[in-house]
């Protein structure tokens, strides 16, 4: 009887072995080795003794980047992450591209169109491209003027829930004038028709591919989904979800022939061991987005091998005041604008915010929690330069001494000694709300201490980034409801800021009635800053509009709506041995001119 | 035990039933949305054309209707489809369970297509876990407080008490930073093909198996031993000992045996936690396994994705909960269910 057990508990033994290894067969599917300097340096020993043939073979160039968030999907149009878009970007093509400074290069256009060379029509309503000539998709079929108008039909279906519908909107139509023209109009002036097929967030792609993928339908094109024809350097070879592309030369290019053979696009993981990987170990390349502790990133340069690199665009952690009463005492009329009937009772005198925007130390700040990926800024349109007002640089410095001074002299005491201020009698005690982030907390806290110190106490709040930015119009933590005094969080203009300035006329205040919709969020009505906007909206690039945007930028500063703190950029790593790359400031993907990238 | 066993697998169904109910009911009224991973400029009239083309706006009900059919009816058909070439049905016209993250993606390949890693790496674990810790388990309990024995329990302790994160960066920066013998990055597009490959597979093997093998034999090495102290003084040990058995006959022959019953019925309970992957060693070396995949679906509130593989882990714990009491019944005589 023991021998029958004892063959029984060892079968059952086998099955769990078997069942283990039966699946390890499977275990790795396509492509050929290739993981960095770790295959090329195995390999090149080997390669001595083979014959020629196999050493070309061994001798492949491959780019290895690394994103600690992983590709859902490569492109923009139905999923709206950075890592989407730039997984996208090393295969798919816009129209023109953004350099570093915000300056547009061609890439499937000839030329940048312009009211100088009668591209963009006199009276703002229409711009017309032309492309190259010769374009060819990666699979070998012809690019023309129809992919555009059908990318434009595309992402604008109702139905398709395209995240970058927004670069579409107020255009009226996309024709094709002739193979390589195309003509896009507008329902009103736009002085800037740059939005749409200009950067890596709105790229062209095929219309006979994507034919029978647009509306409810682009759901169910998977295929297609995964594996996009583009124009660009390199053509998609193996597209993991939320794991890993791949992509080799693409033969098809119609620009200089590209320098690596084959670019994999690995995602997953964590910042940190992202920039280990291309600072200390060399595994990778590229490294992408590294919020990382600043100090743990120089640590890891020292180790020589390569070194990170930061660009900054437009986007501005910034304190927003709240220009309306968010007492919870008033029910549902919290944060609510009421025509100006609801005012805050104390934020909206101006001494008040302004003092508290000169305890602030912003460079501090940069220095100690941003890092690379910092610099102090007292601007809410910081970049391109063009933009950037100069006026209000002396928040640069802080100065508790004079603000103290400042609330002194317009009467706003410490009249009971408990060592916070009032103001026609009531306290200054601020909510202070932010999401929850090891960095805006440490922001929170000194912050708290330099108002401590000018009389204000701070009561601080943080909330799980997908509720504070979820716009679920049934939590009361959220960013649009703001049922707080003061919140922080990072936004920024995009590279022409009229859509950003867009936001903080006074129809666009946030309130019951729609639903919290509508991007001024501190809530502040200024009629002056209205009328210059729809200055704005009527101004073409040039000096004037530069001008505008600078005064409309200094009345929110000036203002004190918001108090702008830190500029934040990217902060990437790259291999010592990795040329070519220009870290764009935010304007577009960081792998915009991945064509030029070579060792 | 027939019948004993198809009663119990009649309960499983209201079970799972109840569990597929319990796990949408709790997703669903979850905080978060799957757009707020977008960025903060798109607009919220554009947020909502989004959430309307995911189907976020249907009553529960509804949802809770659509993703049953989904799940039980569409997927195993479209699986049968896809292993056998066949067509059952309209199949064209079929709905899935898509992802959100990566819209358009039926949530059941990319499960599938996360399997094999993780099969092969926390599988492997598991395997290696008991090829150490059953051999140091019955050492230590026949040598009971021996010097094999002390350390045996100092490490076992450590290797229960140190969490897999600390472990594998301690692993990372001897292995990968300092020494460069292994690389950090697990490379799921390595395709074994020859010898040059397989070693490159092994090699970026050792760290995560390594990791979650030293964790798991800990465990299981404690267990045999205290299995194994059981059984020691009891009458039928001393009888075989009397006969005149060599000890090595009567430890494996006799103790052993006994011993393992309830080793294997654990052994049996843990393979769900293979599937589960380990979420934490997976993120740390890149392996994109269902752990790293059901982290990554949480990032980004992908919903459809959260709800099937927690769903499929429920699944898994119930059937291998079934499996652990039928082993139990064949291994142990004793045991008679009817």
């Amino acid at each position: 009887m023991t021998g029958r057990y004892s063959s029984i508990s060892w079968i059952a033994l086998l099955v769990v072995l078997a069942f283990m290894l039966a699946a390890c067969p499977t275990a790795q599917p396509a492509m050929p080795a290739s993981d960095g300097d770790e295959a090329a340096s195995a390999e090149s020993s080997a390669a001595e003794a083979m014959p020629a043939a196999e050493t070309a073979a061994d001798e492949e160039k491959v780019l290895t980047i690394l994103y600690w968030q992983a590709a859902s999907l490569p492109g923009p149009y139905l999923s709206g992450g950075t890592k989407d878009q730039d997984a996208g970007a090393i295969t798919l093509e816009p129209l023109a591209n953004y350099d570093p400074d915000g300056v547009m290069v061609p890439k499937l256009a000839v030329e940048i169109p312009t009211i100088e060379n009668g591209g963009v029509a006199e009276d703002l309503m229409s711009i017309t491209w032309t492309l190259r000539e010769g374009l060819l998709w990666s699979d070998g079929s012809d690019v023309t003027a129809e992919d555009v108008v059908f990318t434009w039909q595309y992402c604008t279906h109702e139905e398709t829930g395209c995240t970058s519908s927004e670069a579409f909107l107020g255009i009226t139509s996309v024709e094709a004038l002739d193979d390589l023209t195309i003509q896009i109009t507008f329902d009103a002036p736009t002085p800037y028709p740059y939005n749409a097929f200009v950067g890596a967030g709105t790229p062209i792609i095929s219309s006979a591919q994507f034919a029978d993928c647009v509306g409810a339908t682009a759901q169910t094109c998977n295929e297609q989904n995964t594996g996009p024809l583009g124009t660009g350097p390199y053509r998609i070879t193996d597209f993991k979800v939320n794991d890993v592309v791949v992509y080799e030369r693409n033969p098809f290019y119609h620009g200089d022939t590209p320098y690596f053979d084959q670019v994999i696009f690995k995602g997953g993981g964590d910042a940190a061991s992202a920039a280990r990987a291309v600072l200390e170990t060399g595994e990778a390349d590229y490294a992408w987005n590294l919020q990382v502790e600043p100090d743990i990133l120089r640590e890891m340069e020292e180790a020589g091998l390569g070194k990170v690199i930061s660009a900054f665009g437009g986007n501005v952690e910034r304190i927003l005041v709240n220009q309306t009463n968010p007492d919870s005492t008033l029910g549902d009329n919290r944060s609510e604008y009421m025509d100006g009937s609801n005012s805050h009772p104390f934020l909206t005198f101006t001494p008040i915010p302004q003092a508290m925007s000169m305890a602030i130390d912003r460079g501090l700040i940069a220095e100690q929690l941003y890092g690379f990926a910092g610099k102090p800024i007292c601007n809410v349109i910081p970049a391109p330069s063009h933009y950037a007002s100069t006026a209000n640089d002396s928040c640069l410095t802080q100065d508790i001494d004079a603000a103290n001074a400042l609330l002194d002299e317009n009467g706003v005491l410490d009249t009971d000694g408990d060592g916070i201020r009032e103001y026609n009698g009531m306290p200054l005690q601020v909510s202070y709300q932010t999401s929850t982030n090891s960095v805006r907390q440490k922001t929170q806290a000194l912050i708290r201490q330099w108002w401590s110190q000018i009389g204000i106490e701070t009561e601080l709040i943080n909330h799980d980034a997908g509720v504070f930015f979820g716009g679920d119009p049934n939590s009361p933590d959220t960013y649009q409801k703001f049922y707080t005094d003061i919140q922080m969080y990072t936004t920024g203009p995009s590279i022409d800021p009229q859509q950003h300035l867009s936001n903080w006329v006074c129809s666009q205040i946030p309130m019951r009635e729609n639903i919290w919709a509508g991007g001024n969020i501190f809530r502040g009505c200024s009629e002056e800053y209205d009328e210059l906007f729809a200055q704005l909206t009527q101004t073409p690039v040039g000096p004037d509009r530069e001008a505008l945007v600078k005064q409309l930028n200094d009345i929110n500063v000036q203002n004190f709506y918001q108090l702008p703190l830190v500029n934040r950029g990217r902060v990437s790593a790259q291999a010592n041995t990795l040329n070519g790359i220009q870290l764009s400031g935010g304007w577009d993907s960081e792998l915009w001119n991945i064509a030029e990238w070579h060792r | 035990m027939g019948q004993y066993l198809v009663r119990r697998v009649l309960t499983t169904i209201p079970t799972l039933l109840a569990i597929s109910f319990v796990i949408f009911i709790v997703l669903d009224l979850a905080p978060g949305d799957p757009t707020s991973a977008l960025p903060e400029t798109i607009r919220p009239e554009i947020r909502q054309q989004i959430r309307k083309a995911m189907g976020l706006d249907a009553p529960l009900h509804v949802k809770y209707a659509l993703w049953l059919r989904q799940f039980f009816i569409n997927e195993p058909l479209a699986l049968l489809e896809q292993a056998f070439g066949l067509q059952i049905g309209d199949s064209e016209n079929r709905l899935r369970v898509t992802s959100w993250g990566s819209r358009g993606t039926p949530v059941m390949d990319i499960i599938l297509e996360r399997v094999p890693q993780t099969l092969w790496v926390v599988g492997m674990a598991y395997v290696v876990a008991i090829v150490i810790a059953i051999p140091v388990g019955v050492l230590s309990a026949v040598r009971q407080y021996s010097i094999f024995d002390q350390v045996g329990t100092f490490l076992s302790l450590i290797g229960y008490s140190i969490p897999t994160f600390f472990t594998g960066l301690l692993m990372i920066l001897l292995f990968s930073v300092n020494l460069k013998w292994f690389p950090m990055i697990y490379d799921t597009n390595l395709k074994v093909v020859d010898w040059e490959s397989f070693v490159q597979q092994i090699k970026q093997s050792i760290m995560p198996v390594a990791v979650l093998g030293f964790f798991q034999a800990a465990a299981l090495a404690r267990f045999t031993r205290s299995s194994m102290l059981d059984n020691i003084p009891m009458d039928y040990v001393r009888t075989a000992t009397a006969k005149g058995f060599r000890e090595q006959y009567v430890v494996i022959r006799h103790i052993l045996r006994n011993s393992l019953i309830p080793v294997v019925t654990l052994i049996a309970l843990g393979i769900p936690t293979i599937f589960s992957g380990a979420i934490i060693t997976e993120q740390i070396f890149r392996v994109n396994g269902l752990g790293a995949l059901l982290i990554g679906a949480i990032q980004i509130n992908d919903i459809p994705l959260v709800q099937t593989v927690t769903f499929i882990f429920a699944f898994l714990i119930v059937v291998f909960n079934l499996v652990a009491d039928a082993i139990y019944g064949v291994l142990d005589p004793r045991i008679r269910y009817n």
